[in-house]
C-alpha cells in the first residue's frame, strides 16, 4: 500500500490515511525516508488516520530521527484525535513539531 | 450476571493483516459491554499491542504462528486472554522502556498498562507457549 504524498511550497506531505498497523506501518516508513532523502522539510499528515499503533508511531520516530541527523526539517500536521492520544500516551506530543496544518507551518516562517 | 461469561474464543494467524480483523471484534465487544468510547479505544489500541508484540517477538513476525484470544465478562470488567504457542517469554525481560529515550519501538508495554486496569502473564499454558491476560474495568458505561 503506497500514501499519497504532495509536494506544496517547498515541502513534501505523506497523507497517511486510514489505520496504520504492522500490515501497513513498514509501507508508512518506507514513504517518510524516502521522502526525507529528497526534501529538504517533510511533513506527515494525520487528518486521516482513524487509528495508529506503536508500529505507525514507530515510523514517525525513525523520520523524526533520520531527519535530526541530517539537518532536515519533520513535523506533524493535522494530527487526528486518535493519532494525539497515541502520542501522548508515549509521551511524543512535545516531541515532534507539530502544527494544525501545513499553512500554520508555513507562518511560523523558516 | 454473578460469574464470568465468555463472550468470545478465536483463534487467527500471526500474519499483521489480521490484526485489522481483530480490531473489529474487540470494538464489538466493547460496545456489547457498554464500555465508553475511550474504553473501547483503548482496548482496542491495547489487545492489538499486544498481539503485535506476539506476532515481532514471539513468532518473529512468521505468519504462520497461532494466536488464540478469549474475551470474558466479569461482572465489573471485560478481561482478554491472549495466547501463543512459541517459547516461553522470560516475564522478567518484559518491561516499558524510559519514554525520554525518544526511538522507535519498545512502546507496547508502556501503552498496554497505560491503557488497561489490570494486565500481566498469568501460569503458562501446560501444553508450552505463552499467556497474557489484560483487564478494562466497567467503571463507566455508557
Amino acid at each position: 500500500m503506497a500514501f499519497p504524498v504532495e509536494n506544496k511550497e517547498g515541502f513534501s506531505v505523506v497523507m497517511l490515511n486510514g489505520e496504520i498497523d504492522l500490515g501497513n506501518s513498514p509501507d508508512a516508513r518506507k514513504v517518510i525516508l524516502n521522502c526525507l532523502k529528497k526534501m529538504k522539510h517533510v511533513v506527515v499528515d494525520l487528518s486521516a488516520v482513524d487509528y495508529i499503533d506503536s508500529s505507525g508511531i514507530a515510523s514517525l520516530v525513525e523520520g523524526f530521527q533520520y531527519a535530526r541527523s541530517n539537518n532536515l526539517e519533520f513535523g506533524l500536521i493535522g494530527v487526528s484525535e486518535a493519532a494525539m492520544s497515541v502520542l501522548k500516551l508515549a509521551r511524543l506530543d512535545k516531541v515532534f513539531e507539530i502544527h494544525a496544518s501545513l499553512d500554520e507551518r508555513l507562518k511560523r516562517g523558516s | 450476571m454473578d460469574c464470568e461469561q465468555q463472550l468470545l474464543a478465536m483463534s487467527f494467524c500471526s500474519h499483521p493483516s489480521r490484526l485489522k480483523l481483530l480490531r473489529c471484534v474487540l470494538r464489538d465487544a466493547a460496545d456489547m459491554v457498554g464500555l465508553t468510547e475511550e474504553g473501547s479505544d483503548a482496548v482496542v489500541l491495547a489487545v492489538n499491542e499486544a498481539c503485535m508484540n506476539i506476532i515481532q517477538h514471539a513468532y518473529e513476525m512468521r505468519p504462520d504462528g497461532q494466536i488464540d484470544l478469549t474475551i470474558v465478562q466479569e461482572p465489573d470488567a471485560l478481561v482478554f486472554r491472549v495466547r501463543d504457542y512459541a517459547d516461553c517469554v522470560d516475564i522478567d525481560k518484559v518491561c516499558s522502556r524510559d519514554l525520554d529515550d525518544v526511538r522507535p519501538g519498545g512502546l507496547g508495554v508502556h501503552l498496554i498498562g497505560s491503557l488497561m486496569d489490570e494486565c500481566g502473564f498469568l501460569e503458562p499454558p501446560a501444553d508450552g507457549g505463552n499467556l497474557f491476560q489484560m483487564k478494562k474495568f466497567l467503571k463507566e458505561q455508557s
